[in-house]
């Protein structure tokens, strides 16, 4: 234990996060030091694919927002070193631990090493979708490990619109999340990817009543009847323009603040809203705590340069359905576009050839917009791009290339368009941060190219 | 017309596999592709489509298929014999084989028309990149699963290994070429990735005289890049 404390106090010397070196130092020294180190009182759990940094990061800070002096692993570490660099980070050099609450992100796919030995009083799924295939294969699979080891004593938070999520752990207590159908923009349903498209116990085609993307919405067997009940915490209603979000509790109607204008914004607060609730928290504690929040910009970053604008994005790579979102995001936007795509796998180019079977999942069919005028592609992996983009229906007159990142700068014909969107992988923002500088002197050139 | 039956595309379209019927719709846009449902009659029953696809699925929809296509046993072999060409694409050769063998021992027999069993591991996915030969045409490709494959792994073969790993780590010999079945455990856009082979799948095996590949210049240098990306001596194939 001091040993993997004193790690953390150089690494924070060095200027580093220590998110999980130290854990995973110890768990190689002791293999069940998760099991051996004491834990918070309460702890609430936060998995699924899509959204629970979001949602973590919400649920610590309305928390702390209210006096709850929490443990939390927002610096990334999600699987079982993280965990344990978090928990020795809140531990005294005895082992004793100095907190009383956890916030912890749990890896979906890593919860065999987790949840032996960490049991989430509260357990947040926000939703299950296919991810890496070749970490986490599909759905069907991750929804497996999950039954497998959610502890029995979970009270779970649940996606009331994800028929595969929303099965878990079937015997544990629960209370479902969701948006109520008519509320909100109904934005894209001709997804490729489609997980739920056949009842998973007869084969029959499930009915959907509504779908907002992919296989969230409300749908049912009509053969064996295999659905889901309606949300115990549902959104009602959307106001944009004042940035709130209506939610209807088992009893009570409440309002918090949208962070942010895409409809997985409202998921986000009505997932935290329901957890919040269930650990204790009164409606007026969490309206208000969320007032005082700020949209994140770690993933999402706007510049204004003269009269464009340039907005950096995190399309999170080999997640097609995080790129397909953004891409249906991006066609909304107001204005005429330019999109830059780097979305490479930034370490599979070092050493081997990247999977690219993510990008034939991905709806960059949304990207065929009239919005949209030009599309420069940079990267190794280009020219599957190129093609991808062409089997969209993609006219070839608005796609440009280059296979290094930084060069789709000079590609992009700042004087057609409103803003440019440059679509980057989580490892890849250096590439992004030169683009933009590189646009933004061409901007402030007057146009010229850089 | 051009008939094209895409088997379970509700189950079976893991991994991109969908995008294999995506490019051939483009190559043939005046073809007609039948998408058959779980709960239909498959069109192969009682007719003979000019292909037969059939993509990766999930373990739990491997075994609702091989139920669905048992009764179908027969028929299917007939078919094969008769040439009518097949493309498999991962797992989807597993439904073919003889049966499919739990961590625990317990077995799931498959139609047995294939004298090969696989092997589930479902904690340790094996992944790998592929580089073979069919005869004069270079295949490239991508494998993630949960299963190798043992047994007469090598009575029928498609594709030659030459880096990568075959149907398990002893062999490399991937897949089966039987009549004009094509089946590979090779995942994801396939066709795609292997332009040379949909040409011969179109003119050679499906007999498409002047048939064309959808947007043959930009399908043909990402090929040529990855060939030469895969031909590389330091290319981790892991």
């Amino acid at each position: 234990m001091a040993g993997a404390k004193a790690m953390i106090a150089v690494m924070r010397l060095a200027g580093k996060n220590a998110t999980h070196v130290p854990g995973r130092k110890a768990i190689n020294f002791c293999p069940d030091f998760l099991d051996q180190i004491d834990k918070p009182e309460y702890i609430i759990g936060v998995t699924g694919t899509n959204g629970k940094t979001t949602v973590s990061n919400l649920l610590a800070d309305v928390l702390q927002d209210n006096g709850y002096d929490i443990v939390d692993n927002r610096f990334g570490g999600n699987i079982d070193s993280g965990i344990a660099s978090a928990l020795i980070k809140n531990a005294t050099l005895t082992g004793r631990m100095k907190k009383k609450y956890a916030v912890l992100e749990i890896d979906e796919r890593m919860t065999t090493k987790i949840f032996p030995y960490v049991h989430p009083d509260i357990l947040i799924c926000t939703n299950l979708f296919r991810d890496s295939y070749r970490r986490n294969a599909h759905t069907d699979f991750i929804a497996g490990i999950l039954d497998k080891t959610i502890p029995a004593s979970s009270r779970l938070v649940l996606n009331a619109e994800d028929l595969i999520s929303g099965h878990l752990a079937m015997n544990n207590d629960r209370v479902y999340f969701g948006i109520e159908e008519g509320v909100g923009p109904v934005t894209s349903t001709q997804n490729i990817i489609q997980d739920m498209v056949a009842c998973p116990v007869c084969g029959t085609r499930i009915e959907y009543s509504y779908r907002r993307y992919n296989h969230i919405g409300r749908g049912q067997c009509p053969s064996c009847g295999y659905g889901l009940p309606k949300p115990d915490f549902s959104v009602t209603g959307i106001d944009s323009e004042a940035g709130r979000v209506e939610i209807r509790t088992p009893d009570s109607t409440m309002s918090v603040k949208l962070l942010g204008s895409n409809i997985t914004d409202a998921y986000n607060a009505v997932t935290a809203v329901a957890a919040l609730r269930c650990f204790g928290l009164t409606d007026a504690q969490i309206s208000a705590s969320f007032d005082k929040m700020k949209i994140t910009e770690t993933r999402f970053r706007s510049f204004k340069v003269k009269d464009k604008t340039l907005v950096m994005d995190v399309a999170k790579g080999q997640n097609p359905i995080a790129v397909s979102r953004i891409c249906d995001f991006v066609r909304h936007e107001p204005g005429k576009k330019a999109v830059v795509l780097i979305i490479d796998d930034f370490y599979d180019r070092k050493e081997s050839s990247e999977n690219i079977a993510w990008f034939f999942d991905t709806d960059f069919e949304f990207l065929n917009d009239p919005s949209i005028c030009q599309i420069a592609v940079g990267g190794l992996r280009c020219q599957d791009l190129h093609l991808r983009l062409l089997m969209a229906g993609i006219p070839e007159k608005k796609i440009v290339c280059a296979d290094q990142e930084n060069d789709t700068a000079a590609l992009v014909n700042t004087d057609a368009v409103d803003s440019v969107y440059i679509l980057h992988d989580i490892y890849t923002t250096i590439y992004a941060d030169e683009i933009v500088r590189r646009l933004t002197e061409t901007i402030k050139k007057g146009g010229e190219k850089a | 017309m051009i008939r094209i039956e895409v088997l379970f595309p509700e189950f079976c379209s893991l991994f991109a596999d969908s995008s294999n019927v995506r490019y051939l719709k483009c190559c043939l846009p005046d073809a007609e592709f039948v998408e058959t449902a779980y709960t239909d009659e498959p069109l192969f029953a009682t007719e003979k489509p000019d292909l037969i696809y059939m993509g990766a699925m999930t373990e739990r929809a491997q075994e609702m298929v091989i139920q669905k296509l048992m009764p179908y046993k027969e028929r299917l072999s007939s078919l094969i014999r008769e040439d009518v060409p097949f493309l498999l694409t991962g797992n989807a050769m597993e439904v073919f084989c003889d049966h499919i063998e739990n961590e625990d021992g317990s077995a799931i027999p498959a139609l047995g028309l294939y004298p090969f069993y696989a092997r589930r591991d479902m904690m340790h996915r094996f992944n790998c990149l592929v580089l073979g030969e069919y005869m004069d045409m270079k295949i490239v490709g991508f494998k993630t699963q949960f299963t190798l494959a043992y047994g007469d792994t090598d009575l029928n073969p498609f594709i030659q290994v030459k880096r990568g790993t075959g149907m398990n780590r002893e062999t490399l010999n991937e897949g089966i070429h039987d009549h004009h079945l094509f089946a590979t455990y090779l995942v994801g856009p396939f066709l795609v990735l292997n332009p040379l082979f949909v040409k011969y799948l179109l003119t050679e095996i499906m007999g498409i005289n002047g048939a064309k590949l959808a947007f043959e210049d930009v399908i043909m240098s990402a090929y040529t890049r990855r060939l030469a990306e895969f031909e590389n001596p330091k290319l981790s194939f892991d």
